[in-house]
């Protein structure tokens, strides 16, 4: 496996001098193509300042970003967003799905907007939203979907194209146990298609879907999983279960 | 568990022998709950005794006998299908226990003893999640003992969660005012004219 994104002593600092708020301590993480990595932690801890110092969407204060083998810190801003157009793929608990787009168009809108001819985006956008069950939906507005629908809407649109990293926030907050369990299977399944995935939550039950999780407080992590093993320690003679 | 229920449960559905039984038995708590086939057969000779089941000829030895509920057993399992669980008292948890004293502990980082638990609890929730990921989706068994164990392991989390926010909530021992320092707590809740019973 590949490296795909690296944080090597990442700190963000909100302010300065004495009101300066650190949310993010000095943070190294690494995740690899085909993984899924879940960051736990309380509100407040810095797990979604790290996602979005991960994904450009903000600067770090310190340390170095590198995405796809590219360090952030050496990109100009134009090519910053390129790289997030093509490469990174987001998935927000409060999806920003664009109210007046059809399904389809809204999954087809980042590649447009990195100059992929309209018809060869809405194909890409069709097969996105065919691998999530979604075909017959693909011309709905949001507004018609159900939460499961657009959150699995939203997830299409995270890895149209040549994603090579999703970064998701909470992605089943609004959800019942039975679509954030789809939700999970679906962004695991990306993962085991090549994608390195991070979600950030405080949810055990959504970071367990995940080969790695690591638990952040007060701006640091602090622990980690060790790797799985498995499945049949659960199977032992004496009913572990 | 109760195995004499779904052993009873499963011959609903037809007349079986003892080792299709457990292999029914396995298959459809997902192999979570492996079973052993003295464990079956002793539990159908007791449901025999009791007039729960029957078998068709007596003279054949465990594995050849073939097992009919009786009108008496269908009976017993309706009934048992609608009784709540026992609610006795809750059992001493043995986690609450250690970040009790954990946290009167001065040498010990509390935070740190339930993060601990908290990593080892998320361990086990991989793996059953993955167990669930991997299995086929009409493996509806297994899915509902996998989910079964997740709720019971995230409750376990959510409560790391709300101890971790309580201690670091609480207020800061009183500085000690010499001699030999004991547990803040514990000394000044002796209340000798609480009721017994409500001690714990």
């Amino acid at each position: 496996m590949s490296g795909v994104l690296s944080l090597r002593q990442v700190s963000k600092v909100y302010g300065s001098g004495p009101t300066a708020v650190h949310a993010l301590h000095p943070v190294d993480l690494d995740v690899d193509a085909g993984e899924l990595v879940a960051v736990m932690g309380p509100s407040g801890s810095g797990k979604s300042t790290l996602l979005t110092v991960a994904g450009s969407l903000e600067e770090p204060s310190g340390g170095e970003v590198v995405v796809c083998g590219a360090p952030l810190s050496t990109l100009s801003s134009d090519a910053r967003a390129r790289l997030r157009r093509r490469s990174i793929g987001f998935v927000f608990q409060d999806l920003n799905l664009l109210a007046g787009l059809s399904a389809v168009e809204n999954v087809a809108l980042p590649l447009e907007l990195d100059g992929v001819a309209a018809r060869t985006a809405r194909v890409a956008a069709l097969r996105a939203l065919d691998e999530l069950g979604l075909t017959d939906r693909a011309d709905h507005y949001p507004d018609d979907l159900s939460g499961g629908e657009r959150q699995r809407v939203a997830i299409a649109r995270a890895v149209v194209g040549d994603r090579r990293l999703l970064l998701a926030d909470e992605p089943t907050g609004a959800l019942d146990a039975a679509n954030g369990e789809a939700v999970m299977r679906l962004l695991r399944a990306a993962c085991r298609g090549g994608i390195a995935g991070v979600v950030v939550t405080h949810d055990a039950q959504l970071a367990s879907w995940a080969d790695r999780v690591v638990f952040i407080r007060d701006g640091r992590v602090v622990d980690e999983t060790a790797p799985t093993t498995g499945p049949d320690t659960l199977l032992a003679p004496d009913g572990a279960a | 568990m109760s195995i004499r229920h779904a052993l009873l449960a499963l011959l609903t559905e037809a007349p079986k022998y003892g080792l299709q039984l457990r292999q029914e038995f396995e298959a459809r708590t997902g192999e979570v709950w492996p079973l052993n086939v003295g464990q079956v057969y002793t539990t159908l000779q007791r449901l025999e005794r009791e007039g729960h089941v029957e078998s068709d000829d007596g003279g054949r030895d465990g594995a050849q006998r073939r097992y009919r509920i009786t009108a008496a057993g269908a009976s017993e399992l309706d009934g048992w299908l609608r009784t709540p669980p026992v609610a006795g008292p809750p059992p001493r948890d043995e986690l609450v226990i250690k970040v009790q004293v954990a946290m009167r502990m001065p040498t010990v980082d509390v935070h740190e003893i339930l993060q601990v638990h908290r990593r080892r609890i998320v361990e086990e929730m991989q793996r059953y999640t993955h167990l669930k990921a991997d299995a086929a989706p009409e493996d509806v068994g297994l899915g509902l003992v996998v989910d079964a164990e997740l709720f019971r392991l995230e409750a376990v989390v959510r409560w790391l969660d709300a101890a971790d926010n309580r201690l670091r909530r609480r207020p800061a021992p009183p500085p000690p005012s010499g001699g030999v320092a004991r547990p803040p707590d514990v000394a000044d809740r002796r209340v000798p004219d609480r009721p017994a019973e409500a001690r714990r």
